[in-house]
């Protein structure tokens, strides 16, 4: 196989080492399984929800296939992203954050860490908020705070139940106190859906670490959790240097959090739209949807 | 004593030297040192006055945590009476970086809630370094939401590195807690005024500073990082914590300009840690002036000016 290390390995690389991003993937492009180390062709692992067939590990999904995946037929509304002050701070660092800014944009073609979509799941009207890795590491900032808050006020304008795709890395430093605000205001909005009586569903993706944890993320009324994924709030590097010893296996895993009680599932992304949709139609009182498959969880 | 920091470093030296013929005047009473000690204490005024009137941001860091400075059980003890501490989550444990209970402030019945620092070693460790675990937040909740069922106003001495860092905390559920209690603030039919009192750190510091009123004193510091960990993830070396500092604009002069702050208490010269009284008078002041600005507020106003206080930071900059 010495073609592919020869030639195909550094594109590999370049793709698991950036961002998932809306780009254009040559269809020739093979990606290694990091549970098994076999390699996959992007466009399978595309085809499968970006879940690798063998180990089952889930792989970074891009917002937009989330949004395609969840929505019935995917189709959905794009909702307006609101517009916000940039850069108060005029933030420099290595790089001046208006520089990072623009250049997250223009690689992701969106306008920042956020996305949201109104459109139907199993025939239910529901909106979804993803948070995409893809940008600045899905940190929270204005632009995200306020894409959530909009997100979570649509979703009560149209009465109907608001489930959030979370990953991040945490608050966005480049906008240092004004990304710690997002936690208050973020929780405002969680309390608009509650004080509406709608479902609000937390699915926690890799990675949720950080201020993003400490809000929007553990306040769902039900929280669902990809496999495997790395959910907590101190990262593991400072815990490590705070307690001097090696953490337990399976430390800040989907699985370890169910276990402490901060998940009620675990959950495959291939029975992502099913679970959601079942929770969403029980807490809406709707009737069950002859078509929904059985309900399995991962862990189980 | 005082415990001079790195840049007071001319003070100390002028300030050894008034201590030195002191000394001198007192073993030898013919001795007149009136005329130089008062010369050189005016000199090491005019430092420590132009030095603390141009602090630099990390500079502040460093006066926010300095060891001297009064802590919250210092606020405490001198601004509510009758204090009665109350303890324990009901879930877990008792959880002593954060410390709180019900008392009296000005005569008015009142619930309050601090993150203590400890003052000396062994009330370092007992405190955890101001640092909370999931059952101080869930305390806080529990103390705040007895506020809210007997209708007292809240104070919060806000005062910490941040959230505990360690496997327990994580396993119980630290973000949880957190986010629950900036959940609960929010919820509050009753005034909730906060005091940034020296360190506020991040989310360990919103889970109880999200009120009505945010005050601020004069060289404490609130970020959503802190520089030393800003400048190892920005600047991928911990040195650069200086420029952490200044980038991320952590100071009250800052903060109150974005809208984050409501108000800054003035410090004495040289620090709260020179004159405590002067800071529990600068304080009560305040605190006095902005509960009674909340009285006979109904608990939906209360709620309400405070959501649209958080919905607005940000928007009108």
């Amino acid at each position: 196989m010495n073609w592919i290390k020869n030639f195909v390995r550094p594109r590999i690389r370049s793709i698991l080492g950036a961002a998932t991003t809306k780009r254009d993937v040559p269809e020739n492009m093979w990606i290694k399984d990091p549970d098994s180390g076999e390699m996959v062709f992007y466009k399978d692992l595309e085809a499968n929800q970006f879940v690798f067939p063998g180990s089952q590990h889930h792989h970074r999904m891009p917002a937009a296939l989330r949004f395609s995946s969840m929505f019935d037929g995917g189709e959905f509304d794009k909702l307006a992203a609101p517009s916000v002050p940039l850069d108060p701070l005029r933030f420099r660092a290595e790089k001046k954050y208006t520089d990072q800014l623009r250049d997250a944009k223009a690689k992701s073609g969106v306008e920042d860490s956020v996305q949201a979509g109104f459109g139907q799941v199993n025939e239910q009207p529901m909106v979804i908020g993803v948070q995409d890795m893809g940008f600045i590491g899905g940190s929270l900032g204005m632009a995200a705070g306020d894409a959530i808050i909009a997100a979570m006020r649509f979703a009560v304008s149209k009465q109907c139940p608001f489930v959030m795709f979370v990953a991040s890395g945490g608050a966005r430093m480049q906008e240092g106190i004004l990304s710690l605000m997002q936690l208050p205001r973020t929780t405002i909005a969680v309390q608009e859906l509650r004080a509406a009586k709608l479902p609000y569903i937390v699915v926690l993706t890799n990675p949720t670490t950080g201020g993003v944890t400490a809000s929007y993320a553990m306040l769902g009324d039900v929280h669902l959790a990809e496999p495997k994924a790395i959910i907590g709030f101190a990262g593991q590097r400072v815990i490590e240097q705070t307690i001097r010893e090696k953490l337990p296996e399976g430390f800040q895993r989907s699985e370890y959090l169910m276990d402490h009680g901060m998940v009620d599932m675990v959950v495959h992304r291939h029975e992502m739209k099913t679970t959601v949709s079942r929770i969403a139609r029980l807490l809406s009182q709707k009737d069950a949807r002859a078509m929904t498959g059985a309900l399995v969880p991962v862990s189980a | 004593m005082i415990q001079f920091l790195d840049f007071e470093a001319p003070v100390a030296e002028l300030e050894g030297k008034i201590a030195e013929l002191r000394a001198i005047a007192q073993a030898d009473t013919k001795v007149s040192i009136a005329d130089d000690v008062k010369s050189l204490e005016k000199k090491s005024g005019k430092i420590l006055s132009d030095l603390y009137l141009n602090l630099t941001p990390w500079q502040k860091a460093q006066v926010a945590r300095h060891q001297q400075r009064p802590h919250a059980l210092d606020y405490i003890s001198a601004l509510i009476t009758d204090f009665v501490a109350l303890a324990g989550d009901r879930t877990f444990a008792e959880d002593e970086a954060v410390v709180g209970g019900l008392g009296r402030f000005n005569g008015q019945a009142v619930v309050v809630i601090g993150q203590e620092k400890g003052s000396d070693t062994e009330g370092r460790l007992k405190h955890n370094f101001g640092m909370a675990k999931p059952e101080g937040y869930r305390k806080a909740v529990r103390l705040m939401e007895m506020g809210d069922k007997f209708g007292l106003p809240v104070i919060s001495f806000v005062d910490t590195s941040g959230a505990y860092p360690g496997v327990e905390a994580e396993e119980r559920g630290q973000a949880e807690a957190i986010a629950r209690s900036t959940d609960c603030c929010l919820s509050l039919g009753v005034p909730l005024v906060a005091v940034i009192i020296g360190e506020g750190g991040s989310g360990g510091a919103i889970a109880i500073a999200t009120a009505n009123t945010v005050l601020m004193m004069e060289h404490a510091i609130y970020s959503v990082i802190s520089p030393e960990g800003a400048a190892s993830i920005l600047y991928r070396d911990p040195a650069r914590n200086k420029d952490a500092a200044i980038a991320l604009k952590i100071t009250a002069q800052d903060l109150k300009k974005f809208g984050v702050i409501d108000e800054i208490i003035v410090e004495p010269l040289g620090g709260a840690h020179r004159k405590p009284i002067a800071v529990m008078d600068a304080t009560r002041e305040v605190l006095a002036r902005v509960l009674a600005s909340y009285s006979g507020l109904s608990a939906e106003v209360l709620r309400t000016q405070r959501r649209e206080k958080f919905l607005g930071i940000g928007r009108a900059l």
